[in-house]
């Protein structure tokens, strides 16, 4: 039932040991290395909170099973800025009060980062649509949309610069 | 003043993360990163997973559990039942009626009957299917009008009525001469946090004790329970907070506590729980669906003579705080509106279906869906509009409630219907400027014909208890030291997404002087804080640390005045400085601690409340907060669809602390009860639950979440510490009512019942 494999988290090859090869990405991430930042919070991909990106796209790791991206590229909320230095979705969402309890918080931080990588300057419908598999239950997402939009207009101001 | 927070402004200070600026949350980086460390991210070295079997029956008797099929299995280390609980065998917040474990019968369907702990979630889950339990399946009691009756047997050694309570005032004989009356009912809505329930117990060397990392809303209250449980002494069983994914009321009960801690002193090695989704929904309490009928009698002006209402709050199998909800829901009856004349009949009763107990708004949602419907129905009988049959009889700081009690809170309900009803409305038609059809009804899905949709506006205005009532002795504590100009704050109070560790800090910035505040770890290390729940947390445990924080000052001061030789009631703080306020002197706070520490601890205690007497008057309640709110939806009546466009409010908050987590209250308690009028129910079939996943139980989303306008009216509160009002329920009890009035006004009918489904529209 369980083998070696490697994954590619976060720029590192990283080697799990004694999984099961039934075990999730969400899980051998969490469980297996530690990287306790994604967050479970459905089992059934409805609510983004898992989300990571696989090759680029954004996905939900409870619905990957880690033995199935071996050779793909993952990064993780961990790996999406330089350690100790929040990125500017990140820091927007602190500054825009964007997180109450902050479970759904780092799902959205990438599914913010992956939205804005395809759509440099969205309008509010296309935020609305583009993070609505990521589910908030505690803001009510006003100043959701506000951090994602303080980060288009900075970007814009920056010259394009994130 | 008024303050329309479309952005949320810094107030003018000079000195950031004072009393009224919009500070930022002290979490906040940790948050966005992933290293804040929620309950469930929790670990030890050599930990075991925990897991729990459940009843799939709502009511059954127990014939016999065979264990040895999962002790069979390899890796299983634990499995236990009834039998292996020490100490109390039943736990629960105001009568301990709800087992540990079920033993003799099974009342709802997720009741625990076992725990195993194993090396790997999977082979728990093996463990729980190789455990054999035999049923003899009863007919489960799901309707709770045969509880009110007495029709059904007894379900519960305690009986099938967990309260009942009248509430009689004034002039039982008053008719009319306008008379409006309607049945309404509410659905079980889940409280849904998205962190799950998730704990982890280590167990003292030879089992003496055990320490629980468990995200809650009230630990000195899980240990009490807990503590019973095992059987050991409160001091042996510490808690401290894990990250709190969310509460909203679910976390008040015991779920996963004493099952965690059971398995670790069992296999003397740490375990972990986290549930499923799945399993939350059935693990913890919900809103009460409830039954309500009201007959409203008013004079030929809309003026209200009296109320008539009979409440049915559907309690579930156990008892939890279900008693509460009652008292909460009658003596709101009224809502907030003059009325001399009161009769109300009020039942809480036990059922075979999901325990239900807090969720945000507490009993008062449920009354507030009933009397807000009647106001319409008022307001058309007597030819006023909405606005204005409420503005006619607006409560006003001196009435009486149905209870007797004179409502002493500043109570603003005049000015907020002024205010709301000069909020903008939205200026884009149906559909929005652009024609997108992801505006219309039915989004996504693209299925509205533009042509059929129509507009409606709905009003609503509510009153709501803060605190904690009927006598109890609520009370919250905290610690502060002051040493070096840096200020180390204490309490036991559950941050679960509020904000509070914001504000503590704002407090202690604001009264000692102070940039540096420290918050030490949330733990059972110090006096309790009671629960974050009832908006109560910036009343009671943000007077917990303005007191202690005043002592601190009180003892500074003296040693300053004794210093230079002069009166400490002189001094004040200013900015980040020590002044003398008729001399000169001016010396930072950093230099008059210097190598000196003051350290103070205070209890706050709001003043005492009274039971109701048997015709249900009494000084129940400590205070109340107010809102109002209006609701524009967009509805698709051929296919039963519902977009809400936009909800405005106005909120009486005394004095906003802080201005952004104000604004994310409010906004979060709109979705909820956005969410309450329009998706969110748990279906049950016979005491079966049919849509335990976020796949079937509808959450809003971006999608659905409507343009939220917010208007503030600041009267502070005379009452309260800091001035300020809880802010957290109100938003969510009267946007509820307020989106269904939007819909009966857009489609022409008398819609009773939340959720709003596709057929109460079509058909």
């Amino acid at each position: 039932m369980s083998e070696i494999y490697s994954l590619h988290v976060n720029g590192e090859r990283r080697d799990v040991r004694d999984a099961w090869l039934g075990e999730s990405l969400l899980f051998v991430l969490r469980e297996r290395l530690g990287l306790m930042g994604s967050k479970g919070a459905c089992e059934q991909g409805e609510c983004g909170s898992c989300s990571v990106m696989v090759d680029g796209e954004l996905v939900c790791s409870c619905l990957v099973l880690a033995a199935g991206a071996v050779g793909q590229q993952i990064v993780t909320i961990e790996g999406i800025a330089p350690e100790g230095a929040p990125s500017d979705v990140q820091q927007a969402f602190v500054t825009a009060g964007a997180v109450q309890c902050g479970f759904c918080t780092p799902g959205l931080i990438m599914a913010t980062h992956a939205l804005l990588e395809r759509s440099a300057e969205p309008t509010e419908l296309e935020i609305r649509e583009e993070l609505s598999g990521n589910i908030c239950r505690c803001t009510g997402y006003g100043r959701i949309i506000d951090a994602v939009q303080r980060v288009a207009v900075a970007r814009r101001e920056n010259g394009g610069a994130s | 003043m008024t303050d329309t927070l479309v952005t949320p402004t810094t107030r003018s200070n000079t000195q950031p993360g004072r009393l009224g600026d919009s500070a930022l949350r002290p979490d906040g980086v940790a948050k966005v990163q992933g290293t804040f460390q929620f309950s469930g991210d929790v670990s030890a070295d050599g930990f075991l997973w925990g897991a729990t079997l459940r009843s799939p029956h709502p009511y059954a008797r127990i014939v016999r559990i065979d264990l040895s099929g999962a002790w069979r299995i390899s890796g299983v280390e634990a499995v236990i039942t009834a039998a292996d609980v020490p100490g109390k065998a039943t736990y629960g917040l105001i009568s301990q009626d709800q087992p540990v474990f079920a033993s003799e019968y099974v009342r709802f369907v997720g009741e625990p009957v076992a725990a195993v702990a194993a090396d790997h979630p999977d082979v728990c889950r093996r463990a729980l299917e190789a455990i054999v339990v035999e049923y003899e399946v009863l007919e489960p009691l799901v309707d709770p009008a045969l509880a009110v009756d007495g029709s059904f047997p007894q379900i519960h050694p305690d009986g099938n009525v967990i309260r009942h309570q009248r509430i009689v005032r004034g002039d039982q004989s008053i008719q009319g001469p306008i008379v409006v009356e309607g049945t309404y009912e509410l659905g079980m809505q889940d409280q849904a946090f998205l962190g799950l329930e998730a704990a982890l117990a280590v167990p003292d060397p030879g089992g003496a004790g055990v320490e629980l990392h468990i995200a809650t809303q009230w630990l000195h209250e899980d240990r009490k329970q807990i503590a019973a449980c095992l059987g050991l002494a409160e001091h042996d069983v510490r808690l401290v907070l894990g990250g709190v994914g969310g509460a909203f009321g679910a976390r008040e009960d015991i779920s996963l506590q004493v099952h965690t801690c059971l398995l670790a002193l069992r296999t003397s090695r740490p375990v972990r729980m986290a549930y499923s989704r799945h399993e939350s929904f059935l693990g913890h309490v919900h809103r009460h669906p409830c039954r309500i009928s009201m007959r409203h009698h008013a004079d030929h002006d809309g003026r209200l003579l009296r109320v008539e209402a009979t409440f049915v709050f559907d309690g579930g199998a156990y008892a939890s705080t279900s008693s509460a909800v009652l008292i909460n829901g009658i003596t709101h009856a009224q809502g907030p509106y003059r009325c001399d004349s009161a009769t109300v009949d009020g039942w809480a009763v036990r059922t075979n279906n999901l325990p239900c107990g807090a969720m945000r708004g507490f009993g008062v949602v449920q009354a507030c869906f009933a009397h807000e419907a009647q106001m319409d129905k008022l307001a058309a009988a007597v030819g006023l509009e909405p606005l204005e049959v409420r503005l006619l009889n607006a409560m006003q700081t001196g009435d009486r409630l149905v209870t007797g009690q004179v409502v002493e809170s500043v109570a603003p309900v005049a000015r907020l219907i002024r205010e709301l009803a000069e909020m903008p409305l939205p200026t884009e038609p149906v559909g929005g400027h652009d024609g997108d059809p992801m505006r219309l009804p039915g989004g996504a899905g693209r299925t509205a014909d533009r042509g059929d949709v129509v507009r409606g506006i709905g009003w609503a205005v509510s009153i709501k208890n803060l605190m904690y009532s009927e006598a109890f002795d609520d009370f919250s504590t905290a610690r502060v030291r002051l040493a070096d100009g840096v200020a180390t704050v204490k309490f036991a109070t559950a941050e679960v997404g509020q904000g509070f560790v914001t504000l503590a800090a704002q407090i202690a910035r604001t009264v000692l002087g102070v940039d540096d505040v420290v918050l030490d770890s949330i733990d059972t290390h110090i006096g309790s804080a009671g629960s974050t729940s009832a908006s109560r947390q910036t009343w009671m445990s943000g007077g917990a640390v303005d007191g202690a924080c005043r002592l601190v000052r009180e003892r500074l001061f003296e040693h300053v005045a004794a210093q230079y030789d002069l009166e400490d009631y002189q001094l004040a703080i200013d900015g980040t400085d020590i002044v003398d306020t008729v001399g000169e002197l001016r010396i930072p706070v950093a230099e008059a601690t210097a190598g000196l520490e003051f350290d103070e601890t205070f209890e706050h205690h709001h003043r005492p409340t009274e039971d109701l007497d048997e015709l249900g008057q009494g000084n129940c309640h400590t205070a109340f907060a107010f809102a109002a709110h209006r609701a524009v939806v967009d509805v698709d009546p051929v296919l039963g669809l519902v977009k809400v466009v936009q909800v405005a409010t106005v909120q009486d908050v005394g004095r906003a602390l802080n201005p952004l987590s104000v604004t994310g209250q409010i906004e979060g308690g709109i979705a909820q009860g956005v969410g309450l009028a329009v998706m969110e129910e748990i279906i049950s079939d016979q005491g079966v639950v049919k849509n335990a996943s976020f796949t079937d139980y509808l959450l809003p989303t971006f999608l659905d979440m409507p343009d939220v306008i917010i208007g503030l009216v600041e009267e502070p509160e005379p009452q309260a510490p800091l001035g300020a009002k809880g802010v957290g329920e109100p938003p969510t009890v009267s946007s509820t009512p307020a989106v269904v009035a939007a819909i009966r006004d857009a489609i022409g009918k008398d819609l009773v019942r939340v959720p709003v489904r596709p057929t109460d529209i079509v058909f």
